[in-house]
């Protein structure tokens, strides 16, 4: 149980780092899980303290994303997005890529970066931000 | 009747691997000098004969399990090998699968001439069956080589396929985020599913920001090729790359408007040169030309 009040309970913790959301997500996710996670989240845009400057979304850890799950996804960035906030879909796997591909969900709307510290630099908020500007002395 | 029938034919087939048996080194001799194996034994004769006798051994092992018929019955097992190696130096020679058949079907005569003076002095029915089991004997034989000249066949083709999917698909690392696919040959599902799984892998690896799929070696492009484009630049978008498509040949160019279909969503450049360019840019790279006397760009 999360402390905050007005706030529906997930199993899916969100940390907030700053003014960015960060959402983990592991393993499975059910339909009921995916759902209260993105009322969950919406919720938490709205309630955050400071104006809410990113969502970052990690699905890593995620073996299988159906057609509901990337749906979900992309309710989440349109939901974020009519609240000013940017999300971005980090650390896909290969084998996701291809399957969503595959069932021709392409996610035209979706923000999405290789792992989550492109994702945070894709939002202006890593310390590595500056990083690979100049990756081999040259100029 | 069918009982005394069947009762016979199983005699007979024994008979049969009987007489192959006893006449087995006179077979093989004449065996020796028949095309099929004078050809492809061509360094000494003892080797036809001997490759002869293992032949007539095995008809002799397939007779005596009364099994006149059956193709994979056991006794062809340790020919096998050998016949599929017979078929391939024949059909290499540009020989066709049925000039081979008839070259196996050729064996049959010395047979059926030695087992007419074996069965001389008895009755015409029973060198009427003999014969007629030796003839099915045979049949089963040219079978059996054709199924292994084939299956050798196909067991390249598949072989090649194999080698052709890993060795047209590299992805090369053109500079620290930047990874590139040079296609060559035309893009079916097959290799496109490649390509994608092999560029995904490499994002990952590399920690690529940008994938440039090259498409100067590809001959044609048509609505499916494109789709299989669409779905790799999607599947690379998905995973946080930006995908460019280099090389489109002014005739593709064409054929594409010309097909309608819509690469709008895909960044496009005429050279892979172009989209490295573009890359770089993107990235805040530079390339400019060194102090010294105009050495060209890296």
């Amino acid at each position: 149980m999360s402390g905050l009040p007005a706030t529906p309970a997930s199993s899916v913790p969100v940390l907030a780092l700053g003014d960015v959301l960060l959402v983990t997500l592991q393993g499975e996710l059910h339909d009921g899980t995916a759902e209260q996670l993105q009322d969950h989240i919406t919720h938490r845009i709205a309630h955050h303290p400071v104006p809410v400057g990113g969502v970052v979304i990690d699905i890593s850890g995620v073996e299988i994303v159906d057609s509901f799950l990337g749906r979900i996804l992309a309710e989440i960035a349109a939901n974020a997005r009519l609240l000013a906030t940017r999300t971005v879909v980090a650390g896909m796997r290969p084998a996701v890529a291809i399957t969503l591909v595959e069932l021709g969900l392409t996610l035209p709307g979706l923000v999405t970066a290789l792992d989550v510290d492109r994702a945070l630099s894709l939002l202006g908020r890593a310390p590595s931000a500056a990083a690979p500007a100049h990756p081999e002395g040259d100029a | 009747m069918q009982v005394a029938d069947h009762d016979t034919a199983e005699e007979v087939a024994k008979e049969l691997g009987g007489f192959l048996e006893r006449r087995r080194e006179q077979l093989a001799q004449r065996w020796a000098d028949a095309p099929l194996f004078r050809t492809v034994f061509t360094v000494s004769r003892d080797e036809a004969v001997e490759a002869c006798k293992a032949v007539v051994d095995a008809l002799a092992d397939v007779a005596r399990s009364n099994r006149l018929e059956d193709v994979q019955a056991p006794g062809f097992g340790t020919v096998r090998d050998q016949l599929g190696r017979m078929a391939a130096s024949r059909t290499q020679a540009g020989f066709s699968s049925s000039q081979i058949a008839g070259e196996v079907a050729g064996l049959r005569e010395p047979a059926l001439a030695l087992l007419r003076t074996e069965f001389e002095e008895s009755s015409a029915e029973h060198s009427e069956a003999c014969l007629l089991a030796l003839t099915v004997l045979m049949g089963t034989l040219r079978l059996v080589v054709m199924e292994t000249s084939v299956s050798a066949g196909e067991e390249l083709i598949a072989r090649q396929r194999l080698q052709l999917l890993e060795v047209a698909t590299p992805v090369i690392k053109l500079w620290e985020g930047i990874v590139a696919v040079p296609l060559i040959g035309t893009l079916d599902s097959a290799r496109s599913q490649v390509v994608m799984e092999s560029l995904l892998e490499a994002i990952v690896d590399q920690r690529a920001r940008y994938a440039i799929l090259d498409i100067t070696g590809v001959p044609t492009v048509d609505s499916l090729v494109a789709q299989h484009l669409m779905k790799t630049v999607a599947a690379a978008r998905l995973m946080g790359a930006e995908c460019i498509v280099s090389g489109i040949r002014p005739a593709i160019a064409q054929t594409i408007v010309h097909l309608g279909i819509d690469l709008g969503s895909i960044i496009t450049r005429a050279g892979l040169a172009d989209a490295l360019a573009y890359a770089l840019t993107e990235q805040g790279i530079v390339v400019s030309q060194g102090p010294a006397q105009g050495g060209s760009p890296r």
